[in-house]
């Protein structure tokens, strides 16, 4: 429909605007429960109204439609007219989810979900309590001052007009010589002035008008365009209209006299009048009629997807939108940057001494400038984490309705900040965790009044940094992780073995392991016990870590630890004969030496090492990875203890070199994907090193022990 | 000299359609979000025509009006507001205020245009 790409582009701000409001229309509803204020209403009403009016401009008429129903609705309420009922808001609520399902239909050119409009349009008309068919964007253009007959097959020869404008019309800028160019080019104009009105001099206002016409417009025309050239005419100017040469018409307006005469006044009085009426028998007559019952179903409430994907916040603040493209190219620039000047430091070495101190100054000079350059560039990408926190509102309100409990939502930190691309991906993770704590942790009001408990429970969102980490954390009041259930579960569905002791942190942690829900029916929340373990997954494969701390009876607290950039990675060099590995940080438990009565073997073949309490198998990466190692025996090496996925593996290597920040380059762009292998690395003395993936490898290894043991 | 026009909406596609439009025909645009930013660029520049939305944050459209036709140098400046109200209290509204007159939203560029060439 667009043509114009200029107009393109003016509509693509129009759909991120309309994002913007519903956003705003969304928070100002769910903060409309709590205190009916006239600033926060009239905000609301705004949005509505920008989004009516600009789809209409816009050409999406559905949506306007729609959202005149929704604006009629806010300017009841907003006038005082209407109750702010919660019905009414949950309503509006709904309209919201419905605009904003709308608009990004229009804007991928998708068809339209008609039945829910249609459901939620009942909803809305029921409240207001009209029946009558959606109201365009233009109401019915309010009648003139003439009852005459639409004047379609039999045009008048002319007409006769009698002007007697307001003395402050030209104060106005309504010109009069301005109407009659536009009354001339619809048919032959003659005008004549009438100045009796016009006082002495010294009493003259020059900027008052004190003229009234005579015009005679000959030739075939409609009242309609007449009508149209005066239409901003103040309700005070007099005007008269007598047809020519149509005796039969015009019933009552038959004066010629130049002065005015208060037929107008007349005919508007009687005019408005039969208006009047005209609007009472349709309201009675739509009052008589049975009020649509539409009662909308509940549409599936899908949590909504980061569908908008957090982008920086609009001009006012100070900022600029940037291509995400430009900004990974920068990134990517910087680390070759790194790579050349820590290549520089090693070379600085081998050069005569007079010149080795200004070498090293304009060296340490550079490493400096790199690093801040590195800093300032990772923090074009972070954006708060309040991007993430802000859905929360609005789902724990539908969810709490829901669910039947009482819940008070608190967020903490939320200016805290992330890579995007991690806050993008940790939202829905997040969801899950909020809508568990809600539907699993969180008691019933009788159930917390039973126990003690404040009939409102309460969730807290929290985000802090901690290290080169954010940390976030649910936290919820609830019920609590009853041990004796998870266990017992573990124990049926053979996670556990019969025997097999495990501490309290380790049984709470089971809730994470795949197919896992103690939840005696399904909820369509949660509860089907795919949501944990995914969430530790995708937790996972950011580099990150998830732990939960339960108290029975008094709440849990699920910790997630999250690196703040994925473009860089903390990690541990390792030495494989002559190969080096990188391991992150996060992943590494422990690194112990290896004691030859610690080891055993499964099976006969796989090796395990016993680490305190459990069985640690044991990942040979000269094997793995099939290069020639230095230890000719295990107890020769040294013992990585990695952990992922809630398993933990002991990878061998020969050595422990340093720890250090690595710049992640990307090996599935550059070679290809491998198995085992995260990226790699440019190291100082410019060999490339591989950076283990961790949770791969334990994967993996877990398979190959599977399939060893059937075999 | 091209005629200069300030246009008032708080919606920025809205702005920048009518921006478009009127610069394409040749006209000088000033642009303000609201009624009060309007009213500052006002006070520093003179128009050959003002062009609000009704609905703004901070001061409305017909406030606009109404402030403007207090400034000495927009008494007679013509002034029309843009509006998707068609009942007659909005537009007496905007009369009493001061306004010239009106034009429906939504419009298209030739209707705007027409609009603005009839008082400009």
């Amino acid at each position: 429909m667009t043509i114009d790409p200029e107009m393109a582009e003016i509509i693509k701000v129009f759909f991120q605007e309309s994002r913007e409001g519903l956003d705003a229309m969304e928070s100002g509803l769910l903060g409309l429960g709590a205190a009916a204020d006239s600033e926060n209403i009239n905000t609301i009403f705004r949005a509505a109204h920008s989004i009516k009016g600009g789809s209409a401009t816009f050409g999406f008429a559905e949506v306007a439609a729609f959202t005149h129903g929704v604006e009629t609705l806010l300017d009841e309420m907003r006038n005082g007219v209407r109750p702010v009922t919660s019905e009414a808001i949950q309503t509006l609520l709904q309209a919201c989810d419905c605009l904003r399902e709308m608009i990004s239909a229009a804007e991928a050119e998708r068809p339209l979900d008609r039945d829910r409009i249609a459901a939620i349009n009942g909803d809305i008309k029921h409240i207001l309590g009209t029946e009558a068919a959606p109201a365009p964007a233009a109401a019915a253009p309010a009648p003139s001052a003439t009852d005459a007959p639409p004047q379609a097959a039999s045009l008048p020869a002319g007409w006769r007009i009698g002007f007697q404008p307001v003395a402050n019309l030209l104060r106005l800028r309504n010109e009069p010589t301005r109407m009659f160019a536009e009354l001339k080019r619809l048919g032959a104009l003659g005008v004549h002035a009438d100045d009796s009105r016009l006082p002495a001099l010294e009493a003259l206002d020059p900027e008052a008008c004190y003229l009234s016409w005579n015009l005679e417009l000959t030739g075939q025309i409609a009242r309609l365009d007449i009508d149209n050239i005066f239409d901003w005419l103040d309700s005070g100017c007099r005007l008269e209209f007598t047809e020519v040469g149509a005796p039969d018409l015009a019933p009552g307006a038959q004066s010629q006299s130049a002065t005015a005469v208060p037929v107008f006044a007349a005919a508007a009085d009687s005019a408005e009048n039969a208006a009047e009426s005209a609007t009472k028998a349709t309201e009675s007559a739509t009052k008589a009629a049975e009020p649509k019952h539409a009662m909308a179903s509940e549409p599936p409430r899908s949590a909504p997807a980061a569908a908008s994907p957090p982008q920086k916040p609009s001009g006012e603040s100070g900022s600029i939108r940037v291509a995400t493209e430009k900004v990974d190219a920068i990134i990517n620039l910087v680390g070759e940057l790194i790579i050349t000047q820590s290549m520089l430091s090693g070379f600085a070495d081998g050069v005569e001494p007079e010149d080795l101190d200004r070498l090293r100054q304009g060296l340490s000079q550079l490493a400096r400038n790199t690093r801040e350059l590195q800093e300032s560039v990772m923090q074009i990408r972070m954006l708060p984490i309040s991007f993430a926190f802000n859905r929360f509102p609005r789902i724990v309100h539908d969810l709490s309705r829901k669910l039947g409990k009482k819940v008070e939502l608190k967020l903490e930190g939320e200016g805290t900040e992330l890579d995007k691309t991690v806050l993008e991906k940790i939202s829905d993770p997040l969801v899950h965790l909020v809508r568990n704590a809600l539907d699993h942790g969180l008691e019933t009001p009788e159930r917390r009044l039973a126990a003690g408990k404040g009939e409102t429970g309460t969730i807290e969102l929290g985000a802090f940094h901690e290290g080169g980490n954010i940390i976030i954390e649910v936290r919820d009041d609830g019920a609590g992780i009853s041990r004796a259930k998870v266990l017992q579960k573990a124990r049926e569905r053979q996670l556990v073995g019969p025997d097999q002791e495990l501490t309290d942190e380790q049984v709470d942690n089971l809730i994470f392991m795949p197919g896992f829900s103690t939840a005696e029916a399904v909820s369509d929340v949660s509860g089907r016990g795919v949501g944990m373990d995914v969430v530790r997954r995708n937790i996972h494969d950011l580099g990150g870590y998830v732990q939960i701390f339960s108290k029975e009876g008094l709440g849990s607290t699920i910790r997630i630890r999250l690196p703040l950039t994925l473009a860089i990675l903390d990690g541990q060099l390792v030495r494989v004969g002559k190969e080096i590995y990188i391991i992150s940080l996060l992943a590494i438990v422990e690194t112990i030496q290896v004691s030859r009565e610690r080891l055993g073997k499964l099976a006969g073949r796989a090796e395990v090492f016993r680490l305190r309490d459990e069985y640690l198998p044991v990942v040979k990466l000269c094997e793995l990875f099939g290069v020639a190692g230095e230890s000719r025996s295990t107890e020769q090496g040294l013992l990585v203890v990695v952990e992922a996925d809630g398993k933990r593996a002991g990878v061998l290597v020969d050595d422990l070199l340093a720890q250090q920040q690595v710049v992640i380059k990307s090996l599935e762009s550059n070679f290809k994907a491998v198995a085992g292998i995260a990226g790699a690395t440019i190291l100082g003395d410019g060999t490339v090193a591989l950076i283990i993936d961790v949770p791969d490898l334990i994967r993996s290894v877990a398979k190959q022990r599977v399939a060893a043991h059937a075999a | 000299m091209a005629k200069k026009i300030l246009a008032v909406d708080d919606s920025a596609s809205m702005r920048q359609m009518v921006l478009f439009t009127l610069q394409g025909a040749g006209y000088e645009v000033i642009q303000a979000c609201d009624g009060v930013e309007a009213l500052d660029l006002a006070r520093n520049a003179t128009v050959d025509l003002v062009l609000t939305d009704v609905h703004m944050p901070r001061m409305d459209g017909i406030s606009l009006v109404r402030e403007l036709r207090g400034l000495p140098n927009y008494k007679f400046v013509p002034m029309l507001i843009l509006t998707t109200e068609s009942s007659m209290e909005k537009k007496a509204d905007g009369k009493s205020a001061g306004a010239t007159g009106w034009i429906v939203k939504p419009f298209n560029p030739p209707q705007l245009l027409a609009t603005v060439a009839r008082v400009i």
